[in-house]
């Protein structure tokens, strides 16, 4: 097994990992631990297609040496994703000061 | 007003040589940020209000610019060529985003400029910095949308306008809008994760993601033969859009959001936030693949749609607030905007047209509704529907924009509703897929029954005297009748004007002119007058309108009406449940990925 395939299924797992807990966790806070998750998998799999390359360089066996491309992109990406993550928490903490509680309550009506 | 006109002139002349106009729109409102912090709240209103007067004239110099040119204007940052560069790009789409955007923003800083002042002397509030800053990253998001040509640059500026839009929702702090912001957050996210990870599949297939390249990358394939990796992408890409569009079942977030937020704020999170995914849609299926139109899985989106449009109304029509009321009617709103795609195999010229007017039209409309709802809220201390009685005398203005604005969104000539029924009814009728058309009729009836509703209760108690909180400015009230008239008034432009929607589009114009010949017209008016009338009749007779009566004065049939709101009351509570909301999202991957794949 290629390293690129075992970090593709690394990727994938986490995925899979992270959108289970987004879906079923019902604490926010696992939630957002669990888009972090979800997030980091993805951007693992850019790491893979930046080490073989995107394309037409993977066509060409050129992109073995690194597509730097993707790492820029992924770069970006952890920082909008740590964004994400710090207004959710400042909004998860600002709401259990509020209210005492730490989840969304399901089935909750209208205000 | 002339020296504005003056002003665009003269930006015109600047840019016409290449597009460093394009830039204007981005840095106007990040450079509002940056001295919004020196500035401090006391000043801001104002200040952004200039702002968003230059933005004005922006965007028009642009829309001259692509108009008189008849091409799309391009530009490409730092002179860097894509695949590497970064470009933008303003064709007749963005023209039309940059200048709605850029009209409502200004709408609502006019009317949101008492809303956050802090009192003299008293110490500055959160909102009086926060909201002028959150509603300028909103705008930013939404000209970099409007502008933006590669996938990733797409993905950060939709991040920027959800990243501003949710603490709008928690202005108050009350711990219901910290829920439903934290709520609105999450799911965005989850949206985003999908797309980004689509835009990743599409990056290693064919190592770029401009949109012009990715188009000629995928144009060398038959619809039968697009690889594997780029339907998947497709499919994520379009879910996780729809999430952020808040397309039912996967609204779960927007009625509690946009109904909590302030007034001002609920209009740009109504009017343009859920516009600015939407567009990311569009650019995807029709400037991306546009030749996966044709397969029946577009008809999963009309469906969605459909749904929303009965579900949202019949929702909008059992709401006790105004606010929700009008939060349920952008549910069904939304649902026409998705109405498109499976009517853009045969004419995707004319569905594009319907689906970019609907944009504009339920943007003006559904601003000036807000806004109304927020002076009504203003005025009262409450926006309980049934304690209406005596506002459209206290206040007459604003209770006019509210029905001009929903004559609009019922789709009443010469409003801009009325143009998007006609062209997406015409290109139903020609494709022989007559239930569109039935869906587009059934959701402008629902539309007046709710209206005639809303008004019937302002309009009575007319012994009554109210006694007001507040009594809103003249000028306010202006502001939000100038909207509701402007989308009123939407279907009088041109047909030429389609013409701009056409630019830098590879299909060429369709021949829009023809739908519209005879379109307006008395006899028009009378067609589409009697059934709201019979509506409003029906509604008249069957509705509880007694204090406190729960069911009509008729038996059985009010009892049945009450029945059958409970039933859709309980799907939309059972739909909006979070784990629900997940598993649909996760279905519907399933389902379009599979549609793809088989149907290619």
């Amino acid at each position: 097994m290629s390293g690129e395939i075992l970090f593709g299924l690394c990727g994938a797992a986490l995925v899979g990992i992270g959108l289970y807990g987004v879906i079923c966790q019902p604490g926010a806070l696992r939630r957002i631990l669990a888009f972090n998750l979800l997030g980091s998998g993805v951007f693992l799999l850019f790491g893979v297609i930046a080490k073989r390359g995107g394309g037409a360089l993977a066509a060409a066996g050129e992109g073995a040496d690194g597509d730097p491309v993707p790492q820029a992109l992924v770069i970006t990406g952890l920082v909008v994703a740590f964004a994400a993550t710090a207004i959710a928490i400042a909004l998860l903490r600002r709401l259990a000061e509020v209210s005492g509680r730490g989840t969304l309550d399901e089935g909750e009506r209208n205000p | 007003m002339e020296s504005l006109s003056t002003l665009g002139i003269w930006l015109a002349g600047l840019a016409s040589a290449d597009g460093t106009l394009l830039v204007v729109p981005l840095v106007l409102p990040v450079v509002g940020l940056l001295l919004a912090l020196v500035l401090g709240g006391r000043y801001l209103g104002p200040f952004v209000l200039l702002l968003t007067l230059l933005g004005l004239a922006a965007a028009a110099a642009i829309a001259i610019v692509v108009f008189n040119g008849g091409e799309a204007l391009g530009y490409r940052l730092g002179g860097w060529v894509p695949p590497l560069g970064v470009s933008l790009e303003a064709d007749g789409l963005s023209v039309v985003l940059l200048l709605t955007s850029a009209v409502v923003i200004l709408g609502v800083a006019a009317y949101a400029q008492r809303d956050f002042r802090p009192e003299p002397g008293a110490p500055e509030t959160r909102g009086s910095l926060a909201f002028w800053m959150l509603l300028l990253g909103v705008w930013a998001g939404l000209n970099t949308v409007a502008l933006a040509q590669d996938l990733f640059t797409l993905f950060v500026a939709l991040e920027l306008l959800t990243f501003s839009a949710v603490p709008l929702v928690s202005l108050d702090g009350r711990a219901e809008t910290l829920a439903a912001a934290l709520r609105y957050l999450l799911f965005a996210l989850l949206g985003s994760v999908l797309y980004l990870l689509g835009a990743v599949l599409l990056y290693g297939t064919y190592g770029t993601l401009d949109i012009a390249l990715l188009a000629q990358g995928l144009g060398g394939y038959a619809v039968g033969a697009v690889p594997v990796p780029a339907l998947v992408a497709l499919a994520l890409m379009t879910v996780g859009l729809m999430a952020k569009t808040a397309l039912v079942p996967l609204h779960l977030w927007l009625p509690p959001a946009h109904a909590g937020a302030p007034p001002a704020a609920s209009a740009v999170l109504s009017a343009l936030v859920v516009k600015g995914s939407f567009f990311l849609l569009l650019r995807i299926w029709f400037d991306l693949m546009p030749g996966l139109l044709a397969l029946p899985v577009a008809q999963i989106l009309g469906v969605l749609g459909a749904v929303a449009i009965l579900l949202g109304n019949l929702m909008a029509l059992q709401q006790a607030r105004l606010k929700l009321l009008v939060a349920y009617s952008t549910v069904a709103q939304i649902g026409y905007l998705f109405l498109i795609f499976p009517l853009a195999a045969d004419a995707p010229g004319w569905a594009l047209a319907g689906g970019t007017l609907q944009v504009v039209s339920h943007a003006l409309a559904k601003g000036a509704m807000f806004l109304a709802a927020g002076l009504v809220y203003g005025a009262l201390g409450h926006d309980r529907i049934r304690d209406l009685a005596g506002v459209a005398r206290a206040l007459p203005l604003t209770v006019l924009a509210f029905g001009l604005a929903g004559l609009s969104l019922v789709g009443i000539q010469p409003s801009g509703g009325y143009l998007v029924k006609t062209l997406l009814g015409g290109v139903a009728e020609t494709s022989n897929a007559w239930w569109w058309g039935l869906v587009l009729d059934a959701g402008g009836l629902l539309t007046a029954a709710y209206l005639v509703w809303v008004l019937g209760q302002a309009i009575t108690g007319s012994g009554r005297t109210l006694d007001l909180v507040r009594r809103p400015r003249p000028s306010r009230e202006l502001v939000v009748l100038t909207l509701a008239v402007s989308s009123l008034l939407l279907g009088l432009i041109p047909a030429q004007a389609f013409d701009l929607i056409a630019i830098g589009r590879a299909s060429g114009p369709d021949p829009i002119a023809a739908a519209w010949a005879g379109a307006i017209g008395w006899r028009g008016l009378a067609a589409g007058l009697w059934p709201v009338a019979v509506v409003a009749a029906l509604v008249l007779i069957f509705a509880p309108w007694g204090a406190g009566a729960r069911v009509g004065p008729l038996g059985w049939p009010a009892r049945g009406a009450a029945a059958l709101g409970g039933v859709i009351d309980g799907l939309d509570v059972g739909l909006r449940r979070w784990p629900v909301a997940g598993c649909s999202l996760l279905v519907l991957l399933i389902g379009l990925a599979a549609g793809l794949l088989v149907g290619s």
